[in-house]
């Protein structure tokens, strides 16, 4: 197996992530889909730490992991508090901040 | 002495060269294993993205990041495929689904919307960013260092990554419990019910 198969996988799940942000409308869906698109930055790491030979890649995933795992707790309550207020998560009716 | 010296060495020699053997998975079953997550995450990702129900989508990228998990173990990252079942398949995601039930949310109603130039340039874009990532990946090939993956048996280890948390990454390690206790006080105000 070579390094560049992963590299393909990880890209290919990546700008499926991307279609999930830019097309969706429900603000759970696309904040899942950027867990997906963080999930494939993780493939490439780890890939590039395995055929390296560099621990580095997975102590960074380790630390990537962390940082999603706080980033859902507060997006998830960020998306609890505008559905208390707007009784909606359709990102096209939350448009406070628009210009 | 002589002789004494030098029995131990052979034997720490085969010992490795059969452990190596014995870790190291046969072509075959790699690229197999590595087809078929692949699909499998593939796949699961297109479905996360299509569906109406989000219920539905959770699923789906659940079933996404266990077949991450089994790529993860055939790069042999151990601790990393298991950080990933137990913290992202386990802990997120069921935080994911406990707030869509919790707000009760039904379909969405209308996934192709009306068409319109927004959804053209969208698409245009992520095919952009596709065509741009796989040339980039296909063109770094001749500048990449030769290919050390015999040693990765060693270094994905639970028993590596704690030594090198605990020395070389010490200060990060440390300044995440902050940012956990942040995320955590964050969290709870956030979703306290009036915000004074």
């Amino acid at each position: 197996m070579e390094l560049q198969s992963y590299l393909f996988l990880s890209a290919i799940t990546f700008v499926i992530g991307v279609v999930g942000v830019l097309s969706r409308r429900n603000a759970i869906i696309v904040f899942m889909s950027i867990e997906l698109m963080l999930n494939s930055v993780n493939l490439t790491l780890v890939a590039f730490s395995a055929f390296l030979g560099d621990v580095t890649g997975q102590m960074l995933v380790f630390f990537a992991m962390t940082v999603a795992a706080a980033e859902a707790a507060i997006g998830l309550a960020i998306i609890i508090a505008m559905f208390r207020n707007k009784q909606t998560v359709n990102i096209d009716d939350i448009n406070i901040l628009k210009w | 002495m002589a002789l004494e010296s030098v029995a131990p060495k052979k034997q720490s020699n085969q010992q490795s060269s059969s452990t190596n053997n014995f870790l190291r998975p046969s072509v075959t079953i790699e690229i197999f294993l590595f087809y078929t997550l692949g699909a499998v995450s593939v796949g699961s990702a297109l479905m996360m993205v299509t569906r109406r129900s989000p219920v539905m989508s959770a699923l789906y990228l659940i079933l996404n990041f266990f077949a991450l998990g089994g790529l993860y173990l055939s790069l042999h990252a151990q601790f990393i495929a298991f950080i990933q079942i137990l913290v992202y398949a386990g802990a997120i995601m069921v935080l994911f689904v406990f707030v869509i039930m919790l707000l009760n949310l039904g379909d969405e109603k209308k996934l192709n919307e009306r068409f319109s130039w927004k959804k053209i340039v969208g698409a245009g874009l992520s095919f952009g960013v596709l065509m741009e990532l796989l040339f980039v990946f296909a063109y770094s090939k001749a500048n990449l260092p030769p290919s050390q993956f015999e040693k990765a048996t060693e270094i994905g280890t639970v028993e590596n990554i704690g030594m090198q948390l605990f020395t070389t990454f010490l200060f990060p390690f440390e300044v995440t419990s902050v940012l956990l206790l942040a995320a955590i006080v964050g969290a709870v105000v956030l979703a306290k019910k009036k915000l004074n």
